[in-house]
């Protein structure tokens, strides 16, 4: 009897496994097919790499605009569109409209959902009304909207199958990520980092929209959903209360930690990887303490929620270094042996490389060299510091104090990188980053907590970094096992477009002027560009139909780099009063919403 | 009062005058950051009152009396506060010949650059989806501005626009230096101050730190 029952329980599991019904099927199926373009960030492992080769080193000098289209919404437009099928998906800022796109018959509107939305959630989105994109799975596309509501919308007809409201714009929480549908669950973040939101990454189920687990960024144990002895922080356990312990009072329930960028996932792990962002205020004296887990790479497990491992990049924040950015997942030698890595490139200006399955920490170095607000960080396994960076009296905002004008600190706080997603391509082992190359004065001061209202807590000015090319971002390669930059290209102004590789070697990229440029992915000559209507904060995309590859990016300047680089920047060291030493954004580009689509003509 | 969907006080133009604060002031609703507000402006208010209707916005910088810079050149006195304020009633910019800055011109800066910026653009130069308000100021009266800073603005559906501002009348980050970011503002728009970082000024005075200290309801 023991044995028959044991038998039956192995055949249900395999019945179990068999179910073909997981989210990831279907996302894992379309991302593997080079044709289409099934997720934001290219697959689960957010590396922007396509296995397309038509369009290639030798001839994408040939390139031509294809078609167009216009969104018509005038606010940035970051993300891309997602190709399934015959089918393209583009979504906008704003009121975040999304258009169905027949690519069999000359990219004609098949349905479209423009959702309505209170216009008072404009003003609590910090920076820009920008959205990353949508998401896609079984049959569903998924809107995250600026409001916060989740929308899953048949991708045949348009039709809402279900919502569901993730937070409360009049608390400041609002949303600008896609999201990404696991198993039979959607990943889901916030923003309000800039209103003193406590934020989470919630679960929800794919099918109904029920929410399945919440996990924030600080608080109590049973909110972040850690376990103090099975989490781990660079291998040994986090211990309990291991986020309360790094605040005072109750600071931490409005203590930010957002989590608006990017999320990759291992299937084989099992794991969900993303960063939370900067805590709440931006002025360090308020909130003494690591403030943890804000600055913090995540590996949750997506069916319970709870953390597999954390590490904090930046404890204390003292210059607003949002971990946010992607985490690429990539399987690479290290010191010979192959291994299962995490890459990341923070804000705060150094690549890190991590062992994805321990959490282990491998390399950090900067990845420009202009950042100075740390020497390095420490990789001293036995030195109680370890992992820690090791913080320059003469750039922290928190060692100077409140009310002092802390000089010539980089990066700015737009970071070395931003959102804008990087690249891998598994043919030359290299990143490829877009990156910003700005400093910045940032002075703290003593503010107040109103619900909904910005609570920032510094002043800060931002300037090209001084005694280099004279220019705001460059583009680079980089070497993660290494952590050297292989070269760098600057740009005039920060390269806020995420990077596609290909295997034709060709890496792509938009830039603010509205270039859509084409390098070679080994030395980084230019080979091709072509200047869009506005200015690219968009990600490159491809795809190929009926034979033929294809690039497609979004134009449409704004979000983050819209302030101030519209206006143009000072250079300190010019002299006061020096206006146009760099000439502005507004002398290159205006406003747009429009879709380019690329191809080598017949 | 009315308070919109995002429970934020919409005021009427005419209550934002001292009018309808005292009005409210009487009726005993007057919430602690509109009243801070009143506290922060005492002789902009009370002189508002007596010299209605206020002057539309002028012209630019000029040399005052004293051989410094004001709005129009006009003569202005200084209160215990630190604030320099024109005969009309209205505060302004005074920046003396070696560039000295009043305190009021500087916080401006400072609270401008945390508050505003992110949609106005560094230095008032606007951004691709907020307005240069380095430009605004010189059409926009001080009752315009406190008004629009009190109550937000919506400019909604115009083609390329939805510009929405928020309703700051609640934020005491905003409310309390009402005063220091018009007069900062004011002196972009009128070319008195270009995008440089102040940098000489004149200290804070204890009658402001007092009256900040009040403003947000902390102790002195």
């Amino acid at each position: 009897m023991r044995k028959l029952a044991y038998a039956a329980v192995l055949s249900m599991t395999a019945a179990v496994y068999a179910m073909p019904a997981m989210a990831n099927d279907s996302v894992l199926a379309i991302t593997k097919d080079p044709k289409q373009w099934g997720i934001q960030t290219g697959d689960y492992a957010n590396t922007r790499y396509s296995k397309l080769d038509q369009i290639n080193a030798g001839n994408v000098g040939k390139l031509q605009v294809a078609w167009g289209f216009s969104t018509g919404v005038l606010r940035g437009h970051e993300g891309g569109p997602l190709v399934i099928g015959d089918m393209m998906y583009i979504h906008t800022p704003f009121p975040n409209i999304v258009y169905a796109l027949d690519l069999n018959n000359e990219g004609r509107i098949v349905w479209k959902y423009e959702p309505k939305q209170d216009p008072n959630v404009i003003p609590v989105m910090c920076c820009d009304t920008v959205n990353r994109g949508l998401a896609y799975a079984d049959g569903i596309i998924f809107l995250h909207q600026a409001d916060t509501t989740l929308v899953a919308l048949d991708a045949k007809t348009g039709e809402k199958k279900w919502s569901v409201v993730n937070g409360d714009p009049k608390k400041g929480e609002t949303n600008t990520a896609t999201v990404m549908p696991v198993k039979d669950k959607v990943i889901v973040g916030i923003s309000g980092g800039e209103f003193g939101v406590r934020c989470h990454v919630t679960a929800y189920d794919i099918k109904t929209g029920k929410q399945i687990w919440r996990g924030y960024s600080m608080g109590p144990d049973s909110d972040i959903l850690v376990d103090p002895e099975k989490t781990t922080v660079l291998g040994k356990p986090v211990g309990k209360d291991s986020s309360l312990k790094t605040w005072e009072g109750d600071q931490w329930k409005i203590g930010g930690g957002c989590t608006w960028g990017w999320y990759s996932y291992d299937p084989e792990a099992n794991l969900v990887y993303y960063g939370s962002g900067n805590p709440s205020t931006w002025n360090p004296s308020q909130r003494p303490g690591d403030n943890k887990w804000s600055m913090t790479i995540w590996a949750r497990d997506p069916d319970t929620g709870v953390a597999k491992w954390v590490y904090q990049m930046t404890p204390h924040d003292e210059w607003d270094y949002d971990g946010v950015n992607e985490m690429i997942l990539t399987d690479q030698e290290f010191d010979g042996k192959p291994r299962k890595l995490l890459t990341h490139f923070d804000r705060n200006g150094f690549g890190y490389t991590l062992d994805r399955i321990s959490g282990d920490l491998l390399v950090a170095e900067k990845y420009d060299p202009a950042v100075n607000w740390a020497t390095k960080v420490d990789m001293d396994r036995s030195s109680p510091t370890f992992g820690r960076p090791m913080v320059v009296p003469q750039f922290s905002t928190a060692q100077q104090g409140e009310d002092v004008n802390t000089k010539g600190i980089c990066p700015a706080a737009l970071g070395t990188k931003d959102q804008q997603p990087g690249a891998y391509s598994p043919k030359t082992k290299l990143f490829y980053v877009p990156t910003n190359h700005v400093c910045m004065d940032y002075e703290p001061f003593r503010v107040s907590y109103t619900a909904g209202q910005p609570y920032v807590g510094a002043t800060l000015s931002m300037f090209p970094a001084p005694n280099s090319h004279g220019g705001m971002g460059n583009f680079i390669a980089w070497d993660n096992t290494k952590g050297k930059i292989v070269w760098s290209l600057p740009e005039p102004f920060s390269v806020w477009s995420g990077a596609l590789a290909t295997a034709g070697d060709v890496v792509f990229y938009g830039t603010l002027e509205g270039y859509l440029k084409a390098v070679d992915a080994k030395t980084g000559k230019e080979l091709y560009k072509f200047k869009t209507p506005s200015g690219i904060i968009g990600n490159v995309t491809t795809y190929e139909h009926k034979g033929k590859q294809y690039i497609a990016i979004l134009s449409g300047v704004g979000g983050w780099a819209g302030i101030g680089l519209a206006a143009g920047l000072t250079d300190p060291n010019a002299g006061l009063g020096a206006v146009g030493g760099y000439a502005a954004l507004s002398n290159y580009t205006n406003l747009g919403g429009q879709l380019t689509v690329f191809a080598i003509p017949n | 009062m009315m308070n919109d969907d995002y429970g934020r006080p919409i005021l009427r133009m005419a209550q934002a005058r001292l009018g309808g604060l005292a009005r409210m002031r009487l009726a005993g609703i007057v919430p602690a950051a509109l009243l801070a507000a009143c506290l922060a402006a005492p002789v902009a208010f009370a002189q508002d009152q007596q010299a209605a209707p206020a002057p539309a916005a002028t012209t630019g910088v000029g040399t005052a009396p004293d051989g410094s810079k004001t709005e129009g050149g006009q003569a202005a006195t200084k209160d215990d506060l630190g604030k320099y304020t024109l005969e009309d009633g209205r505060p302004t910019y005074h920046i003396t010949n070696d560039g000295t800055m009043d305190w009021f011109t500087y916080s401006g800066y400072r609270r401008y650059h945390a508050e505003c910026h992110v949609c106005h653009g560094p230095d008032g130069m606007g951004s691709s989806y907020a307005p240069a308000l380095a430009n605004s100021l010189k059409t926009m009266t001080y009752e315009e501005f406190t008004e629009t800073v009190v109550n937000g603005k919506q400019n909604v559906g115009h083609g390329t626009a939805d510009q929405v501002m928020p309703a700051f009348g609640q934020n005491l980050n905003v409310m309390c230096y009402l005063d220091d970011l018009y007069i900062y503002l004011k002196a972009r728009a009128d070319g008195a101050l270009g995008r440089e970082r102040p940098s000489k000024r004149e200290d804070k005075t204890k009658a402001y730190g007092a009256n900040e200290n009040q403003c947000f309801g902390r102790p002195n």
